[in-house]
């Protein structure tokens, strides 16, 4: 059905982004040179690259402690979203008590929310932060999963009803197998998300360790091609975080063969 | 209606047992009628074909054999019991039009899934999921996905998968009805074969004529609104090869039940009451 992703997937799909990505490296370098722009309104991509290097280890250790929120805060919020949409599927009631719910805590602006963890925890706690991410991570995963949980082949409710099979049986043998594909494609959203979610998180106060802090810092001294690299590393870790929930999902369905990205 | 002879003795009970059979979806003046007034009897061991025109309610009248659907009145008996307890029981395999497959599982683990359901042991499961794909001939796709296979080859694994636990009555809603004419012949071919090897009773539901007429004993026909039987038309071409394809007696078969799904009277089935 899918056969012929896989030959794609290799040198042939990698190498257009990469060509486009050096291009526009080249030109933004060359515009920057042309026309004497100044490094406060944007530096060249060499010295944001002299910057990373010189940096390497504080930069590493602040986008430690922002991928230790992120990894938390998906971890919660990965759990909560599952357990919600395998409750909300088998439970009518409980699907109508969950749903709009779970629509509300999406509409949870996030920004306005740190500041009130801040104040609840105590400003040396990493929990603010990592709840901060948990929230935004458990609406994709709550919607797709519940999604794929109700998606079931009417062959195969067919099939199961003539082997008599109970509730759970089914949602052993079918519905959580065939929602595998929905949950990933939540977690691919809830992975860049967590990230995004970790970072902001870290402008309200609270520790002083992480990305975001260290981008306030070096923008307040100044120091504009080092701001750039510090959000180069979280972009870093951003794609880290996507391309790892990429790889989990190959490993998981070895039966869908197509390139997902 | 029914013409099946009611032996003195009975061995083995009827594999199906319909009686007064109606089903009618919705309630009230704008519920559907989509079933009347079904009997039919199908010896154990017997190859019915039932065929008709969209909406005679063919698919229905199997489902409510499967007790996928319960009817609005009648008796429906599966191997002796109410259709609900042979289900339970698991007393029939079915295949449908989709494979049906689980993309997720392996093809051998596809075929062992009812028998996993069933509770049966994993060398019991494997053992028996190698002689089913033996017997359909996919011996070597058994570690395979079924994305991996031909829409007839998938058909195969979904039957073998109907034949897991050694059902004595197979139901099969048009399983090669989307199959090319070609792979639906060699279909057809085995399943005479498989039917031979396991001397399961099959109910087969048909758009096709000449697969009906090929495939059967005898020949439900039946005509829409409401749905029903009109006609039950013998096939007495004893046994099945290719040549059966080739010869005049098929095409007089086949006449017989075009007629007979025409309404028009048919000579030989009037001949034999």
């Amino acid at each position: 059905m899918m056969t012929t992703g896989r030959a794609r997937s290799g040198f042939a799909a990698v190498w257009p982004p990469v060509l486009f990505g050096i291009a526009f490296l080249a030109l933004w370098e060359w515009f920057v040179n042309v026309r004497d722009v100044k490094p406060y309104v944007l530096p060249k991509p060499s010295a944001i690259w002299a910057q990373l290097r010189d940096n390497h280890d504080a930069i590493l250790t602040a986008a430690w402690a922002t991928g230790q929120n992120a990894l938390v805060g998906l971890a919660v919020g990965v759990v909560v979203g599952l357990a919600a949409a395998l409750l909300a599927s088998r439970m009518r009631a409980l699907d109508a008590m969950l749903t709009p719910l779970a629509a509300a805590v999406a509409a949870i602006p996030i920004v306005a929310l740190t500041p009130v963890f801040n104040t609840m925890f105590a400003s040396t706690s990493t929990i603010p932060r990592r709840l901060v991410v948990a929230i935004a991570v458990f609406f994709p995963i709550f919607v797709n999963t519940l999604k794929g949980l109700r998606q079931v082949d009417p062959v195969h409710a067919e099939l199961m009803r003539s082997y008599a099979a109970r509730p759970w049986t089914i949602m052993r043998v079918v519905r959580l197998p065939g929602a595998l594909p929905f949950f990933f494609t939540g977690l691919r959203i809830a992975s860049s998300a967590a990230v995004i979610a970790a970072v902001v998180s870290e402008y309200f106060g609270g520790l002083q360790k992480g990305l975001g802090p260290a981008i306030t810092s070096a923008a307040a001294a100044s120091a504009y091609p080092r701001a750039w690299a510090i959000v180069t590393a979280a972009i870093g870790l951003g794609l880290a975080f996507y391309l790892a929930a990429l790889l989990a999902e190959r490993l998981a369905m070895p039966w869908q063969r197509r390139p997902t990205v | 209606m029914s013409v099946a002879p009611i032996p003195v003795a009975v061995s083995a009970p009827p594999a199906v047992a319909l009686a007064g059979v109606g089903k009618t979806f919705g309630a009230g003046p704008a519920g559907t009628r989509a079933v009347t007034d079904v009997d039919l009897t199908v010896a154990a061991g017997e190859f019915v074909s039932l065929i008709g025109p969209s909406g005679c309610g063919k698919s229905t009248l199997l489902r409510i054999v499967a007790n996928l659907i319960d009817p609005t009145e009648g008796t429906v008996l599966v191997n002796g019991k109410p259709a609900r307890q042979a289900r339970l029981d698991q007393d029939y395999g079915i295949a449908f039009q989709q494979a049906g497959l689980l993309e997720w599982r392996t093809v051998r683990a596809n075929v062992e899934l009812p028998l996993a359901l069933h509770g049966d042991g994993r060398a019991a499961r494997r053992a028996r999921a190698e002689e089913l794909l033996e017997l359909v001939g996919l011996s070597d796709f058994a570690g395979h996905r079924p994305s991996e296979l031909s829409g007839g080859m998938q058909q195969r694994v979904a039957i073998a998968r109907a034949l897991a636990r050694r059902p004595a009555l197979l139901l099969m809603d048009e399983p090669f009805g989307a199959l090319d004419e070609m792979t639906r012949e060699r279909m057809q071919s085995e399943l005479i074969g498989i039917c031979a090897e396991t001397q399961a009773a099959v109910v087969f539901v048909t758009h096709s004529i000449p697969e009906a007429v090929y495939l059967s004993q005898r020949v439900v026909v039946m005509s829409p609104r409401p749905g029903r039987i009109t006609e039950i038309v013998d096939v007495p071409l004893g046994t099945r090869d290719e040549e059966v394809r080739e010869a005049g007696r098929f095409y007089a078969a086949i006449t017989d039940v075009r007629e007979a799904l025409r309404g028009r009277p048919v000579p030989s089935a009037e001949a034999s009451r």
